[in-house]
């Protein structure tokens, strides 16, 4: 059983739902950014999203944006992400990775070397944001035989006969984006998000996280009661990281304390 | 030009997917799927539809001014003493660029969607200045999103877009020019998808926006080929266009494609010289890549991240290329070269005393090119350039250069 799925599976028997965090690799450190996984994960985090840093990512929100910028001037490569994969992995063997960002530097550095190495760092899954299924089987062959689970988007826009192609294609869990617009926006509608999960539930058989604008325990609490098995939170404690620029020292807390909350609304 | 086995590619490109060979597609989150899918199939419905033709031919005939004169340009020529040399003079168009020809048929398909908002990004500011000119012509809410550094570079077209009654957007991310405004009117897209229409400038992006930009600008061409044949009686040996995104460059190809006897040039910015890096030149210097929703040649660094980019024409000033210029470089349909700031403004400056036509600086760089390869040509061999757009807009650079404020 890979890990995603060994995670989604001791949620559902105990009743609970996946709380899923994103951060950008690099941000503000390499050694920081492993500190913070690990104080996530002490917190109650199920699995995390590790955001490859880009230039250009076009789906981001002004919070996001910047982080990734941060990471860039610290001068931030794909290897140094994968870097930090394994050096999360020598203490933490169990929670799933999921590295999350855009095509280009994978494309650049080749879809078999980048598969091959992320298998490597301890990966197990990836979501490319600007590659929808149908530009993405190529490396969707290359992910596959390294043991990586190609995880594809689901959007308020995509019609029922995409979701099902798309839940035909991804492996480990689909990621609902709650609404339209970028990481961190604040419009969510908890009560359009259920209805649209009514209607994806039926098409596929992954479980499905929800994400884009669960900003604390509250709106995590509703939508996981919405019916998602997980929750996407990014924006929000990437900001947390953002505010603790001078004071390196109290990310870990701060953001540690943050996620504790989230786990309690989502358990209570 | 050999190599080019079956001419019937060239109409059927892209193919179904939005390939062209290797390049283009569609590389954009799940969320604008549906909007591409939906934009792809009406225009399908629409470019063949006779009152949608119909509407688009008489705003380019009434609106924009059509057909723009083939001008020859005899002091130009003599001066040169080489090949015949002709402009294509775009310049002469409403709001004086090729631009127009593009926004006019995107926003009658704005119109037929039923969308009241439209969006565009911009770098110089004449693509922003004809989105939010069509965008007045036909009752449509308009914002535009500029680099924060070439908001202050073209001063005088933004303050154009708001008179139009257009939002200009600063864009503050990244390196603040051409490309972080695409990026953020791809995020205004998002947000907005039910009620606003992108109106992209070039002929990149997602599918079907390569196609259908140049389809609409492709009457640059058409016009061309028909002008030639009635003043000599033959088509041209030679067009040369500058290529930023390569929408001016694509619309006059694309009628030529399969006329494989004209040679086609197209010239990218080598900024301050392709050796030092400091240029806006992907299809000289760059490696394959993807970028704005297509793959295409894009400037990278050895970590997959894009490169700063550099050229004296803000409009050039754009790290990646249309991806059908990236699949006829690589089938060796057209050829690309580069020309440099320095060469630009001479050429500009050069084609003003002789000529009286003031280029932008744009189209200033297919000029200097052109002067050179020219040179090289008999009298009996017709040039043509894409003279894309007016100089009015870059006055103020070339006051700086003169160390005059104006």
């Amino acid at each position: 059983m890979s890990r995603i799925e060994g995670c989604f599976s001791r949620l559902a028997d105990d009743g609970r739902k996946a709380l899923v965090t994103y951060i950008v690799a690099g941000d503000p450190s390499i050694e920081k950014t492993i500190d913070i996984m690990h104080a996530m994960v002490a917190n109650g985090v199920s699995m995390i999203e590790l955001g490859m840093p880009f230039t250009d990512p076009e789906a981001e929100g002004p919070v996001i944006q910047l982080s990734q910028e941060r990471a860039l001037v610290n001068g931030v490569t794909l290897q140094d992400v994968l870097s930090v994969v394994a050096g999360f992995r020598e203490q933490d063997d169990e929670t799933p990775i999921v590295l999350m960002g855009y095509v280009n530097p994978v494309e650049h550095m080749g879809y078999d070397a980048f598969a091959s190495a992320a298998a490597d760092a301890g990966v197990d899954g990836t979501i490319i944001v600007n590659l929808p299924p149908e530009e993405g089987e190529l490396l969707d062959q290359s992910l596959i035989a390294a043991g990586i689970d190609p995880v594809y988007l689901l959007a308020p826009t995509t019609t029922e006969a995409r979701a099902r192609m798309i839940f035909s294609r991804a492996r480990g869990f689909a990621y609902y984006v709650s609404l339209k617009g970028t990481t961190g926006a604040s419009t969510l509608n908890v009560s359009e998000v259920g209805a649209r999960l009514e209607v994806l539930r039926p098409l596929g058989d992954l479980p499905i996280a929800v994400g884009f604008g669960i900003k604390n325990g509250k709106s995590a609490r509703e939508v996981a009661d919405a019916g998602a098995d997980g929750v996407v939170i990014g924006a929000a404690v990437v900001g947390l990281i953002e505010s603790c620029q001078n004071e390196p020292d109290r990310i870990t807390d701060v953001v540690g304390g943050f996620i504790r909350e989230v786990r309690e609304a989502l358990d209570g | 030009m050999g190599n080019i086995g079956d001419n019937e590619r060239f109409g059927a490109m892209p193919d179904d997917t939005g390939h062209f060979g290797a390049f283009g597609g569609r590389f954009v989150s799940e969320t604008l799927m549906a909007a591409l899918g939906e934009l792809e199939r009406e225009y399908a419905k629409l470019k063949n539809d006779p009152e949608f033709n119909r509407q688009f031919q008489d705003d380019l005939a009434n609106y924009v001014g059509r057909p723009s004169p083939l001008y020859f340009a005899e002091r130009l020529t003599e001066a040169v003493g080489g090949a015949t040399i002709l402009l294509k003079r775009e310049d002469l168009n409403h709001t004086g660029a090729h631009k127009i020809n593009n926004c006019i048929g995107q926003a009658l398909l704005a119109k037929h969607m039923g969308k009241p908002r439209v969006i565009a990004e911009t770098g110089a500011g004449q693509h922003g200045v004809a989105a939010a000119t069509v965008a007045a012509r036909f009752g449509l809410e308009c914002h535009v999103y500029m680099g924060s550094d070439d908001i202050e570079r073209q001063s005088l077209n933004v303050y154009r877009m708001k008179l139009l009654g257009a939002e200009v957007v600063p864009v503050t991310s990244g390196s603040r020019t051409l490309k972080d405004a695409l990026s953020e009117a791809m995020r205004d897209w998002v947000t907005n998808i039910d009620n606003t229409y992108y109106i992209i400038g070039t002929v990149a992006g997602p599918h079907p926006y390569p196609m259908l930009v140049r389809d609409f600008q492709a009457v640059i061409g058409q016009e061309t080929k028909a002008q030639c044949q009635r003043m000599f009686g033959r088509l041209p040996d030679m067009l040369i266009a500058c290529v930023g995104g390569g929408s001016n460059a694509m619309g006059m190809f694309y009628p030529f494609l399969e006329d494989t006897d004209v040679r086609l040039i197209g010239v990218e910015p080598a900024g301050k010289g392709l050796e030092t890096g400091l240029h806006a030149a992907p299809l000289s210097r760059g490696e394959v890549g993807v970028l704005h929703g297509n793959r295409t040649y894009l400037m990278q660094n050895s970590d997959g991240q894009v490169l700063p980019t550099s050229s004296i024409s803000a409009g050039l000033d754009y790290p990646a290329v249309g991806p059908e210029h990236a699949w006829l470089k690589d089938i060796e349909r057209a050829e690309y070269v580069a020309v440099d700031d320095e060469e630009a403004v001479d050429a500009c400056r050069r084609l003003n005393r002789l000529e009286g036509i003031l280029p932008a600086l744009e189209s200033a760089h297919a000029v200097a090119y052109a002067i050179k390869i020219a040179a090289t040509m008999s009298r009996d061999e017709i040039v043509v350039i894409n003279l894309s757009g007016r100089g009015d807009k870059d006055i103020p650079t070339l006051a700086e250069i003169d160390g005059i404020s104006l």
